[in-house]
């Protein structure tokens, strides 16, 4: 069993009003310094599979089929 | 007409469309479970407005797998009539039957309000008996309804004529070009925010929603 992580976030040129949202509110406790925030989600999966190689394999085939949406996300696939 | 309305899990307007189409606009309408595989002859098929299986992933992102969408695909790809309404729509980008996506509305919040629509085409059939420029009111309820498409999408949608309905006025929720609704290139799939379904009397405030649903 290996345990994978996929991280879905909109397309870099596409506005995130949430990553705003929470820069400006990070702004405003007094963390100045930081520039840009994008809210993006992580989904852990637990797959069965032949060697970990296999388990990222089968996880890369979810995530473009369902997991995202390759119009408007990017997606990263990785161990955890 | 006969007028299939598609029930999913989680739908929330689907009375609202068999009453619109049916009591109202004397169509012959019936619901269809998001289990069936039979759209009873339907013509007009309607993917009502809701949050179909609680919009867990993304909005519309796992009502495409249901059963009965695969015989919906197959009915708008052999020229069927398909309309989406807000959740509807989503599903309908989901699916590729429509391009492009829905995202958080800019402002971020669930925006709940009647807004004027300009009618942009009549080429397709919901709008075969307007003009170009009508004006329609008809409210909208929607947390995700940014329509987004990149550069090149877009340049396609306006060259084939695809953009049906824009926002008049404010832009409601960021979207591209105020776009609020869109078609196919063959016209039969038209996928919009606005609830059609819910201007469909006088008392209600508008029945501009009649005029586009057949």
């Amino acid at each position: 069993m290996y345990k994978i992580e996929v991280l879905v976030h909109l397309k870099p040129d596409i506005l995130d009003p949430q990553g705003k949202t929470v820069q400006n509110s990070l702004s405003k406790l007094g963390f100045k310094d930081v520039k840009s925030v994008r809210v993006g989600k992580s989904i852990e999966l637990e797959i069965e599979a032949g060697s970990q190689d296999e388990a990222v394999k089968i996880a890369t085939e979810m995530a473009g089929k369902l997991l995202s949406n390759p119009v408007m996300e990017v997606f990263a696939v990785r161990p955890k | 007409m006969k007028v299939g309305v598609v029930i999913f899990p989680g739908s929330n307007c689907d009375m609202d469309a068999l009453w619109t189409t049916g009591a109202v606009k004397h169509h012959e309408s019936f619901p269809i479970w998001h289990q069936s595989q039979d759209l009873n002859g339907a013509e007009l098929i309607i993917l009502p407005g809701g949050f179909s299986y609680g919009d867990y992933l993304r909005t519309g992102a796992i009502a495409k797998f249901s059963p009965v969408m695969e015989k919906v695909i197959a009915h708008a790809n052999s020229g069927g009539l398909v309309l989406g309404i807000c959740n509807g729509f989503q599903i309908l980008t989901e699916s590729g039957l429509l391009p492009g996506a829905l995202l958080r509305n800019d402002t971020l919040k669930f925006e709940s309000r009647w807004v004027e629509l300009s009618v942009e085409t009549t080429r397709t059939k919901f709008t075969k008996n307007l003009s170009k420029g009508d004006v329609l009111n008809i409210p909208i309820a929607h947390g995700d309804g940014r329509y987004y498409i990149d550069n090149i999408g877009l340049d396609s949608l306006i060259s084939h004529d695809q953009i049906v309905f824009r926002y008049k006025g404010r832009n409601p929720n960021g979207s591209v070009h105020a776009i609020a609704g869109i078609c196919n290139r063959e016209g039969n799939v038209l996928g919009m925010m606005p609830h059609p379904e819910r201007a469909g009397e006088d008392v209600l405030g508008s029945s501009d929603g009649l005029k586009i649903l057949l």
